[in-house]
């Protein structure tokens, strides 16, 4: 019994390893060859670099204006998340705490509305905001994120407000909290991990995003980074040296993050989806 | 909070708390969805202002569209493969990261990176492995199968979405089947081990019954990735070669904004969504239905 269990053992191991490998390889090679000029990929492209050479990364970084890309997603995606947290809870908190008629309608046309693919808007959506001149910004972005966004964010505070006992903020308006003190002193700190999960699949979400951009940013100058990487790849495709360098520079700020709140990413992602 | 009596008050404390979110939902989506239901009983091109009513018209004309069919048939076959296979994977992966290996974290860390990263980037790494490395290793090794490019032959370009698709999403259902196993009781299993259950009536007979939230989750999640996937199939193989590769997203996407057939690309838009909902309330309906009680 005792062998068979290590042969078990042993063979869900090699199972593993290998899958694991194969899920690794592509990140590897592009790493490998980015380092690797043109000539040395055509050659070769399983050889390691002969040299540690970043003249594809300073070349990557400067055509696809990384700089920009970087800052314009830093700040579509802060702000988004902020907002969409913001706005969300204080709606759940009103939906959760007010039974009336019209608010139980309006949750129920927020969490139906979750069935519609974006797709299905899209033409319409980008029909609207070009007639009144709204397109070509990111504040319009940061904007149709947030109505993208809210509705299961609106679904999960509401679940986890529910489960928030009312004596809390009735011993507090004792003490004298009224109206959105209340909230914001009270319950909003209570709300933590659901809005950290919240964050965190917004945040993976609104980084990543390519459609909803490239619909909406027009101009060079307001590209987001997957958008960059987008453009810079298809001018630059047959040069694989520095393409391959221009995915690796989109890709490492994302793995440092992942490296440090690793737990907190996979937490976040089971969390969300059990909700 | 107060009792508020009046309807003006009513109002005012849902304007405060709830106003600016449910002015930009319906803003951002129910205004565009309504109006794109609209759209598609006109003949609008994208440029003139002119909204003419054409009644179904476009709808007719969308069923008519064979290229419409044939791409509406390959999504469909592309969201076959890629559930059935993302969710055996996925399911594997955490039945063995679940049974207390060592290093069961750092496998579960690799797996899921792919989801960390856009579409459009993972396109774009496998079509440099699959037009580049693949070739030069079937070139070098002779395994013809690897010899020319796949993204240059429709059938295995169709291939590659579906392997690029099932790599990226396994992690990620990974993760919701690991926490579907850590919730199976321990007690029920031990019992059924001292009853004599071996390993596979134990995989049958009490995981399985006892997964079904997870299952119903990830089923619903990878057949909505996987019909409204655009990112990988554009930077993947851009519908080619030959246009062969053209899943519906892509299509309505090109056939609104290249081919400026605003009022059919939507009804396609449209049909594509009842499609959707259809299939994912049809699912979710019977998974639950299938949830046992521990």
């Amino acid at each position: 019994m005792k062998k068979r269990e290590r042969i078990m053992l042993i063979i869900k191991f090699m199972f593993l390893g290998i899958f694991f490998l194969i899920y690794m390889v592509p990140f590897i090679f592009v790493l490998i060859n980015s380092f690797k000029s043109k000539r040395d990929i055509l050659l070769n492209p399983m050889a390691l670099p002969t040299k540690l050479e970043f003249s594809n990364f300073i070349n990557a970084f400067n055509k696809m204006g990384y700089i920009h890309g970087f800052v314009n997603s830093l700040i579509i995606t802060v702000f988004s998340v902020l907002f969409i947290i913001i706005l969300s809870s204080t709606t759940a908190y009103i939906l959760v705490r007010k039974k009336w008629k019209f608010n139980q309608i309006i949750f129920f046309i927020m969490v139906a509305s979750m069935i519609i693919p974006f797709q299905a808007i899209m033409i319409p959506l980008v029909r609207i905001y070009g007639s009144i001149g709204m397109l070509n910004s990111k504040w319009a972005l940061i904007y149709m994120y947030i109505g993208f966004g809210t509705s299961l964010a609106v679904f999960m505070f509401h679940g986890f407000i529910k489960s928030i006992p009312l004596e809390l903020e009735e011993a507090a308006m004792i003490d004298g909290a009224r109206g959105m003190q209340l909230f914001w002193l009270i319950v909003f700190p209570l709300l933590k991990p659901i809005s950290m999960t919240i964050a965190i699949l917004d945040v993976l979400w609104i980084w990543n995003d390519f459609l909803l951009p490239s619909l909406v940013l027009v101009a060079p100058e307001q590209r987001t980074l997957p958008l960059s990487t987008f453009y810079f790849y298809g001018t630059y495709t047959a040069d694989y040296g520095l393409s391959m360098a221009g995915l690796i520079l989109t890709i490492i700020p994302v793995i440092i993050i992942y490296l440090i709140l690793q737990k907190y990413i996979i937490n976040g992602v089971l969390q969300g989806s059990i909700k | 909070m107060k009792e508020e009596k009046r309807f003006i008050d009513k109002l005012k404390t849902y304007l405060l708390y709830a106003g600016p979110t449910t002015f930009i939902f319906f803003t951002v989506i129910i205004l565009p969805f309504l109006f794109g239901i609209y759209l598609t009983f006109t003949s609008w091109d994208g440029i003139s202002n002119s909204h003419n009513l054409v009644g179904f018209s476009n709808y007719i004309e969308a069923f008519k569209d064979m290229k419409f069919l044939s791409s509406f048939g390959l999504t469909l076959k592309y969201v076959l493969y890629t559930v059935i296979l993302t969710n055996i994977i996925a399911f594997l992966f955490a039945y063995i990261l679940t049974s207390g290996m060592k290093g069961q974290n750092f496998f579960r860390a690799g797996f899921f990176t792919p989801n960390l990263i856009g579409g459009i980037i993972l396109g774009f790494i496998w079509q440099f492995i699959f037009s580049r490395l693949l070739v030069y290793i079937g070139n070098n090794f002779n395994i013809p199968i690897f010899s020319s490019s796949w993204l240059a032959d429709p059938v295995k370009a169709f291939w590659t979405l579906v392997i690029v698709s099932v790599w990226q999403n396994s992690g990620y259902m990974m993760v919701i089947y690991v926490a579907g196993f850590m919730n199976v009781p321990k007690d029920l299993l031990e019992a059924a081990s001292i009853d004599g259950a071996n390993a596979w009536r134990r995989m049958i007979n009490i995981i399985v019954p006892m997964m079904i939230p997870s299952i119903t989750i990830c089923l619903f999640l990878t057949l909505q990735r996987g019909f409204m996937v655009y990112d990988v199939n554009l930077a993947l193989t851009k519908g080619g070669p030959f246009k062969s590769t053209e899943l519906i997203s892509m299509y309505v996407y090109n056939q609104a904004f290249l081919s400026q057939k605003y009022g059919v690309g939507q009804a396609q838009a449209f049909v594509l969504f009842l499609v959707v909902a259809l299939v994912t309330v049809i699912q979710v309906y019977f998974s639950k239905k299938m949830e046992v009680e521990a």
